[in-house]
């Protein structure tokens, strides 16, 4: 099984990824995608350095829908600063979220989270890979959205990747 | 007639966040608060159009139409990478440099102490 | 109803196109420059697949999706050059 599918987030993303591509749910579509699914990842095995270390996936769905809700939000807010406030007024900042987060998968989808959601930037990592540089839009209170970030998101994504 | 009202809706939160995500790239004065209006709100703008999108094939009894999913899936994964690389793009470039808070341990930020600052483009160099 | 909305819908979208234009022209930085581009092709994405709408069309997909690689692409190869003087290292 393991040497069949090597990488199975990889196959699942391919077929799930092709039936996409071709827009219906037939049975030779399936079975192409199944083809694909296993055919790629066998190839391309060498060039995969490990498999994301996902502890939790049905976790990673309720944080995707997490994300989407606070992107909406997120747009709300952006947006009425934008329109309304003068730009005088608006107070931005520099921020640094120290990471208790190691494995780069968890650290990229955090930093990914940050710059989709309200009115943060992921600009840089630390060279040691042990804290972000984050830019805020309108931040009067950067240490509040710090710890906002850290409890929010990065605890959970800690939970799902089991760190 | 909830599917019209529905689809009405997202066009028209789509038209508006698309518009003003681009108003804010002309009205922020910072480049990198410039960098946080259309990231927001012109990727919504589009997502909230493809959902519309999705609802109107549906309307149409054509039966659900999956493309849109994938549209959305691939912006809202590289709008953050896109980000990411204009606010390298800007740090490398601004003059004077911002002034940058100091990371909790370790001695800088990844890309100052890549050297990238010491680097040219190569045409600068002849 | 529909109709109206779509028309609102396009000419926002327009209306934003024009408007990063301006920002085009306008900017004094390169990176602001290649904000201005990334958000156009963000906005040419949205007006195909409303024209794919208006059309009841699903062709226009494979336009919409070649469009958000190709804009990703560029505009990472655009900030690559900007940051190394190089793209493929």
């Amino acid at each position: 099984m393991r040497r069949l599918f090597p990488h199975p987030y990889l196959t699942v993303t391919l077929v799930v990824l092709w039936l996409l591509l071709v827009n219906r749910l037939a049975l030779g579509s399936v079975v192409m995608a199944l083809i694909l699914g296993t055919a790629i990842p066998l190839i391309t095995a060498r060039w995969w350095p490990g498999t994301p270390p996902v502890a939790r996936p049905l976790a990673l769905i309720s944080y995707i829908g997490l994300v989407i809700w606070d992107v909406i939000i997120a747009n709300l807010q952006v947006a009425r600063i934008v329109l309304f406030m003068p730009t005088a007024r608006i107070k931005s900042a520099w921020i640094t979220v120290p990471l208790d987060l190691t494995s780069p998968e968890a650290i990229t989808l955090l930093a990914g989270t940050i710059t989709m959601t309200p009115g943060t930037l992921t600009a840089d990592i630390a060279s040691d890979g042990k804290s972000l540089l984050i830019h805020s839009l309108h931040a009067p209170d950067p240490d509040a959205i710090r710890d906002d970030i850290k409890v929010r998101y990065e605890a959970r994504l800690k939970r799902i990747f089991a760190e | 007639m909830i599917l019209d009202l529905l689809i009405t809706a997202a066009l028209i939160i789509g038209g508006a966040f698309a518009l003003i995500g681009s108003y804010g790239l002309l009205r922020l004065k910072d480049p990198f608060q410039r960098l946080h209006a259309p990231t927001k709100g012109s990727t919504l703008g589009v997502g909230a159009v493809l959902v519309a999108s999705a609802l109107a094939h549906f309307a149409r009894g054509q039966g659900a139409s999956w493309h849109e999913v994938l549209v959305t899936g691939f912006i809202f994964l590289t709008a953050p990478l896109t980000a990411l690389y204009l606010a390298r793009v800007h740090l490398h470039r601004a003059e004077p440099k911002p002034p940058l808070p100091s990371p909790a341990t370790g001695s800088g930020w990844a890309s100052r102490d890549l050297g990238l600052e010491n680097i040219q483009p190569e045409r600068e160099k002849e | 109803m529909i109709a109206y909305a779509l028309t609102f819908a396009i000419g926002c979208f327009a209306l934003a196109l024009l408007m990063n234009l301006i920002r085009l022209a306008t900017a004094k930085a390169p990176g602001d420059r290649i904000l201005a581009v990334d958000t156009m092709v963000i906005n040419v994405i949205g007006l195909i697949v409303l024209y794919g709408i208006k059309t009841a069309s699903g062709l226009n997909f494979e336009a919409a999706i070649l469009f958000a690689m190709t804009g990703f692409v560029s505009t990472v190869a655009f900030a690559k050059f900007l940051l190394r003087g190089n793209i493929i290292e």
